[in-house]
């Protein structure tokens, strides 16, 4: 049997015929990209709720009696849990990832649709039995978000019977959801480019997505076998992780596990999960940011190979987690170095988005601000992530709020400032109406600055010792008594970004029925998804015929050209080029200076 | 493997069609083959993992050996017929004969079913001379690794059963020839990872 390539064969699409089929039941990418893009934010507002019940207790200890010590714990665990793998691994990957590779690569779906509508509905039953965890008796896991052995399983732990296994269970389910999701992400990138679309022609966004759907797939293995190693020795009473252990005087029937090791496995996800999160949103901000700066990407390749770089590495730094576990001062200053080398890389990035900016033309659209948002806050909590990958100062500053402060500037912040910047970017070609400016530049504003309020100060709170994790901070003398202050306007902060999120929803909901109706390319973008013959793009999306596509995504204000933009579909000879002998570099300067 | 070739592109420098009318694929396979050897992949992390954490559960100090039942040689028999009905049929296909296929096909998994069994008989004897999932690590870890084995060659069982009844019920095996060969790939994997599973859980 002759191979013909994917975007040859005749693709059987899943045609629906009733409502049930088209938007429940529905095969089409574009729709599974919206359920999972919308169960990913309903569980995010829920762990969103769950930090704010937190920062009641620390804002204004003993005022309200919102919550006890144990559903402190237990909304931490679940806060961190939801917001990392339910919120933005699903929404990053199975949303983003499900809506932009098959346009992007101008196909006309995934490569196994009937696959990826299963990965969806697995996903939903992972959120739902997480979610159930709430309702059991005992409540939810409260072990934080890594569920260290062996406190997970012991009496003092809230959710140490019902809640730990419920969340084993589900992440369990997760992982069969992404890899389902997973298989299709990297197939279609691979196997199912439409004709002219090399590797190396294809947006950021797609690498990034791409790149971070192989980590996934080869690091969400590492939770699965550590989910499965614990179930047994919670429900079955194998001692893999448990050692020998006496709860309340009495010695319970563990003997001789390992909780290192299960410190191992769960870094070994943990830390690639980190940039499982991070990729996309460099890729999806590296398409925003080229696109509304009127210039092409800056580095095009090295941001390509920057992207592998990072992948990689990911998989050799996962114990910089661990340094106080009483590891072998050896392994330490390893992983100490390839943690710090994964900056070189990582700023590469950031000095190709801040070139990209250089003498663009730069619009700004509500996309821009949260893009140009992005850049502030990575770098910032880049920067202390070179602090914390030291061994000395990470020992310090080690279970403080500058380790709290730090990662949710780099992992929180970050990728959901890029989260709305997709959103917005994105908003016109899924709904096919325009969203509100003006109430989105608030929205970026209030979400902006206000976060800034909350971490910032955080550092501060860090570099004085004051733990996180407590219930209630009490008086003790290292904590200066600012300390009380800090946190009341932390919290005061927090309240005001949670509620300045409604700006989000208002704005979708109102411009889905009142926006203007969008261009099919209202930002003068060159990708595919928006060369589509329909807007929002129906079943099948390139109509007869796919695209052929001549020249990379980013053809932006090239001289001579009639417009800033060259779609990537645009055939060469289309493209009305500078009469070599008649360019007068000097003329062309002077253009550009007006 | 082409697409590494190309990360030395200048995507900006170059425009038109690259790659003659061909549309894009970094590799000359079935969609389906390509995913199955990302599942391979992903597979063999999930035991190695597993083999790691045995080998470092192994050091401390509650270990105790486990003498493995002499009919473990019998059931890796077993499992080696399997695979090897399933390359023959795979081999009929791959030269355009349908005779025999299915009913080498239906061998093969009928041999691997026989293994499972072979392996639940193990794991009765095992408890019949008194060793149970606890308390020895030795012990929780031969239940673990060979159970999760034997969920590896269901998954495969079932793709297996569905191209059964499709040949059952007259198919040709020339239309099913990919399916046959990705379980042939795939039985030869499991193949490969159960006798590395037995060489390392002897060797307590």
């Amino acid at each position: 049997m002759a191979y013909v390539p994917l975007a040859d064969q005749e693709l059987e699409l899943h045609h629906p015929h009733s409502w049930v089929t088209k938007y429940v039941w529905s095969q089409d990418h574009k729709v599974i990209a919206i359920q999972y893009g919308g169960t990913a934010i309903a569980v995010g507002l829920v762990a969103l709720v769950l930090s704010l019940l937190m920062r009641m207790q620390l804002g204004f200890p003993e005022t309200f009696d919102l919550i006890d010590p144990n559903s402190y714990y237990q909304s931490v665990t679940m806060h961190g849990m939801i917001m990392v793998i339910y919120l933005l691994t699903a929404l990053f990957l199975g949303g983003f990832g499900n809506y932009l590779i098959p346009l992007m690569c101008g196909a006309r779906d995934m490569v196994f649709p009937f696959m990826n509508m299963l990965s969806y509905w697995v996903y939903l039953v992972s959120v739902i039995i997480l979610l159930a965890s709430f309702f059991v008796g005992g409540g939810p896991t409260g072990a934080g978000w890594t569920l260290y052995p062996p406190q997970t399983s012991m009496a003092g732990t809230p959710g140490h019977d019902m809640g730990i296994v419920l969340m084993l269970l589900s992440l369990a389910v997760f992982i069969v959801a992404f890899t389902m999701g997973g298989l299709n992400y990297v197939v279609t990138v691979l196997q199912y480019r439409c004709r002219g679309l090399t590797m190396m022609r294809l947006p950021l966004a797609v690498w990034g997505i791409f790149v971070a759907t192989v980590l996934g797939l080869f690091a969400f293995p590492a939770l699965l076998v550590a989910a499965i190693m614990m179930l047994f020795d919670t429900l079955l009473g194998t001692s893999f992780f448990m050692p020998a252990v006496i709860e309340s005087g009495t010695a319970l029937d563990y003997d001789g596990g390992s909780p290192i090791l299960f410190q191992h496995l769960f870094w070994f996800f943990g830390h690639p999960e980190v940039y499982i999160v991070a990729l996309p949103a460099f890729g999806l901000v590296s398409d925003v940011l080229s696109t509304h700066a009127r210039k092409n990407i800056f580095g095009y390749r090295m941001m390509v190979w920057a992207i592998i770089a990072i992948g990689l590495l990911s998989f050799i730094v996962w114990a910089h987690h661990m340094y106080v576990s009483g590891m072998h001062p050896y392994f330490g200053f390893f992983f100490a170095t390839t943690t710090l080398i994964i900056a070189v890389p990582t700023a590469l990035k950031v000095y190709n988005w801040v070139l990209t900016l250089w003498e663009g033309d730069i619009r700004m659209n509500a996309p821009m601000y949260f893009a140009i948002g992005f850049i502030f806050t990575f770098i910032h909590g880049g920067l202390t992530g070179l602090f914390l990958g030291n061994v000395v100062i990470d020992l310090p500053l080690s279970d403080t709020y500058f380790v709290v402060a730090h990662f949710h500037m780099v992992m929180g912040v970050s990728p959901i400032l890029v989260l709305f910047a997709a959103l917005y970017h994105w908003f016109p070609k899924m709904s096919g109406r325009m969203y509100h400016e003006g109430m989105a530049k608030l929205h970026f504003w209030c979400t902006f600055l206000g976060t800034y309020a909350i971490y910032l100060p955080m550092h501060y709170l860090g570099i004085h010792g004051v733990p996180r994790r407590y219930y209630a901070l009490g008086t003790t003398e290292f904590m200066v008594p600012a300390t009380q202050d800090a946190n009341t306007a932390i919290t005061i902060a927090a309240l005001f970004v949670g509620i300045s999120q409604l700006l989000f929803f208002i704005n979708v909901f109102w411009s889905l029925r009142n926006g203007e109706k969008a261009d099919p390319n209202p930002w003068g973008a060159n990708t595919l998804e928006w060369q589509t013959p329909d807007t929002p793009p129906i079943h099948g999306n390139w109509g007869d015929k796919l695209p052929t596509v001549y020249r990379w995504a980013y053809d932006y204000s090239v001289p001579g050209a009639h417009e800033d933009f060259i779609p990537q579909n645009t055939p060469e000879s289309v493209e009305p080029t500078v009469d070599e002998e008649h360019f007068d570099p000097d003329q062309d300067q002077s253009k550009a200076d007006l | 493997m082409k697409s590494l070739k190309h990360l030395a592109d200048k995507p900006w420098e170059r425009k038109g069609i690259i790659g003659g009318l061909k549309p894009e694929g970094a590799f000359d396979s079935a969609a389906e083959k390509v995913a199955l050897g990302f599942f391979l992949i992903i597979a063999t992390i999930v035991f190695s993992l597993f083999t790691v954490s045995y080998f470092i559960r192994m050091e401390l100090p509650d270990w105790r050996p486990l003498t493995e039942p002499g009919q473990l040689w019998l059931n890796t028999g077993v499992l080696l017929l399997s695979s090897v009905a399933f390359q023959l049929a795979r081999n009929k296909v791959g030269r355009g004969e349908s005779r025999n296929v299915f009913a080498l096909f239906l061998a093969g998994g009928l041999l691997a079913l026989g293994f499972i069994v072979g392996q639940l008989l193990v794991w009765g004897d095992l408890q019949d001379s008194g060793v149970y999932l606890t308390p020895n690590p030795a012990a929780s870890f031969y239940y673990l690794l060979t159970g999760i084995h034997a969920v590896h060659l269901l998954g495969g069982l079932g793709v297996w059963g569905n191209t059964s009844l499709k040949l059952a019920s007259g198919s040709e095996p020339k239309d099913l020839r990919l399916s046959i060969e990705l379980c042939t790939l795939y039985w030869h994997f499991l193949l490969v990872v159960w006798l590395v599973m037995f060489a390392i859980l002897s060797n307590t």
